[in-house]
């Protein structure tokens, strides 16, 4: 307990030491300083001469995430969208994708965590597919599929599917022996078996696979959506740097990662109900 | 007809003969005790009698039937307990009861799982995980576990091996009380022969791997029922217990011809 209250309190010291700062770094500087004409006309009179920087300020980026939060999810046209619009989107195309990989790659994952056979069948092209960068499945997607918002799904579904495939096939293929034995003494239909024994023992190790699939969906989603634009987080961000908005972008970032963190909570809480004490 | 009979039976990986030549019986309601040292096969004869495992040659037949891969026949106490560690006492019991009786409802597996239990004196353990039992309880699930199912015949794989001697006894009185009132037949691996004398009705004693086989079986005499406090005050006592230390001690390596020695040492001591 004491020591919750101390790390709380020393986390509430580092952030307003890096606010504090991030505000001294982007402070107004004072009096007019004689700027390059060039760079003037570049950046506007303002900027150029120095009344404000151009990053903003702390109280910017707070100014910015009221007026996100209390308007999240309007929708004026293609270009201006809430924040929160932009975020369901993104969230809808993981969970889509991750949803296809999963339903794939754990009966998959089931199959060759029982078999050495296909193990080793399937085992060279999963060692070349997996390190591929999904991002470079885009060209390919958007020729085959013709659809942008798809193609972003299957980028998804591409990067999220080794992890969960690799992840159920170890499982599987670690189920105790004297687990598996019990379940032959008692003469359990090989249906119970893969669902009484062998899915529990193995879910935890699926579940590591799901949180590690969901981690890499989420920091996916963000570059392909700045790929293929339209909507999403990604695609604000990208939005917002031509508007040249920083304090959106700022707020884009820090969206991105409370909704990732949110993610990993939600797959870690159901990882912590599946494991077990041996 | 023996209730199981055991001919020939050997196990080979490659070259190598674990085992080999062994024949013995067993009638139903008896209680056989299998002793020898690390490695002779005795966990390989009792995988293959829970059809867990395949013989190189050999039969078994049990209640005229040949023994081929695993029933709910046959029970089994394994070395390990294997529990299923995400399932409560309970439902470890009624994951074994309702694969011997499908049919039954929820509250049928229950009130029949509460019985085992209760019998091996888990009362009160019921929704506990097996992380949180001691490994005297596991044990006592493990043999719970195995008794609900009311196999024809019992399969234990030195079951107490892990166990502190204090709660060793506990479980063997208990193991002896039901296996008295249920009259079930009972082939148990063991490294303990006081644990033998208390338990078996017979003692198979193996010589060493490899090519090992069944070198003397033993009968014992010692009166039932027996009393795990008072057993070594019997006056053949330690005339068996010194007759299967021998054996573990001098005889079982020397042993290599494939006559078994059937032996009644009732009074060699006295």
């Amino acid at each position: 307990m004491k020591l919750r209250l101390v790390s709380a309190v020393l986390s509430a010291l580092i952030l307003a030491l890096a606010v504090g700062v991030w505000h001294l770094a982007t402070l107004a500087k004072g009096g007019p300083a004689a700027a390059d004409s060039e760079y003037a006309k570049l950046v506007g009179a303002q900027a150029a001469a120095g009344a404000k920087s151009a990053f903003p300020t702390p109280a910017d980026l707070g100014r910015k995430l009221v007026e996100h939060a209390r308007d999240p999810f309007y929708d004026r046209g293609p270009n201006d969208k809430g924040i929160g619009v932009q975020l369901a989107y993104s969230i809808g195309r993981v969970l889509l994708g991750f949803a296809a990989a999963a339903l794939i790659a754990i009966p998959g994952g089931f199959l060759i965590g029982m078999s050495p056979l296909v193990y080793r069948a399937l085992d060279p092209f999963i060692q070349v597919l997996k390190p591929i960068s999904p991002l470079a499945w885009m060209p390919l997607a958007l020729f085959t599929l013709k659809d942008s918002d798809i193609s972003a799904v299957f980028v998804i579904f591409v990067c999220s599917i080794w992890p969960m495939l690799i992840n159920t096939a170890f499982g599987v293929a670690s189920v105790r022996r004297e687990w598996l034995n019990v379940a032959r003494t008692l003469e359990v239909s090989p249906v119970r078996k893969a669902f009484a024994v062998i899915l529990p023992a193995a879910a935890p190790t699926i579940l590591t696979g799901m949180r590690i699939s969901i981690g890499i969906a989420w920091l996916v989603i963000v570059a392909a959506e700045m790929l293929v634009g339209g909507t999403g987080i990604g695609y604000f961000v990208w939005n917002e740097w031509n508007n040249l908005s920083i304090a959106n972008i700022l707020a884009g970032i820090l969206a991105i990662g409370l909704v990732g963190m949110a993610l990993d909570f939600l797959v870690g809480r159901l990882q912590k109900s599946v494991t077990y004490v041996e | 007809m023996s209730f199981l009979q055991i001919h020939d039976l050997a196990r080979r990986y490659g070259s190598t003969t674990v085992f080999e030549r062994v024949n013995f019986s067993m009638a139903k309601g008896e209680f056989v005790c299998i002793i020898g040292h690390s490695g002779c096969g005795k966990t390989t004869i009792l995988n293959i009698l829970a059809g867990l495992d395949a013989a190189s040659s050999g039969t078994v037949v049990m209640d005229n039937r040949e023994v081929a891969g695993p029933s709910l026949d046959r029970g089994v106490v394994f070395q390990g307990h294997a529990l299923l560690p995400w399932l409560s006492v309970m439902r470890n019991i009624a994951f074994a009861v309702s694969s011997r009786w499908p049919e039954w409802n929820r509250f049928q597996v229950q009130v029949h799982c509460q019985k085992f239990i209760d019998l091996v004196g888990l009362t009160g353990a019921e929704h506990k995980k097996p992380a949180e039992l001691s490994g005297g309880m596991k044990q006592r699930v493990g043999i719970a576990r195995a008794f609900a199912i009311q196999p024809k015949m019992l399969l234990l794989d030195e079951p107490f091996g892990a166990l502190d001697a204090l709660t060793r006894g506990t479980i063997q009185d208990e193991l002896l009380r039901i296996c008295e009132a249920t009259h079930q037949t009972v082939f148990m691996i063991t490294h303990d022969v006081d644990e033998a004398m208390l338990l078996a009705d017979r003692i198979l004693l193996m010589s060493n791997g490899p090519k090992a086989c069944i070198a003397e079986i033993v009968d014992n005499t010692l009166p039932k029922p027996r009393d795990r406090l008072n057993i070594h005050h019997d006056p053949r006592y330690y005339g068996i217990r010194n007759h299967l230390i021998d054996f573990l001690v001098n005889r079982s390596k020397r042993y290599q011809s494939g006559k078994i020695v059937n032996l009644k040492i009732g009074g060699v001591a006295a």
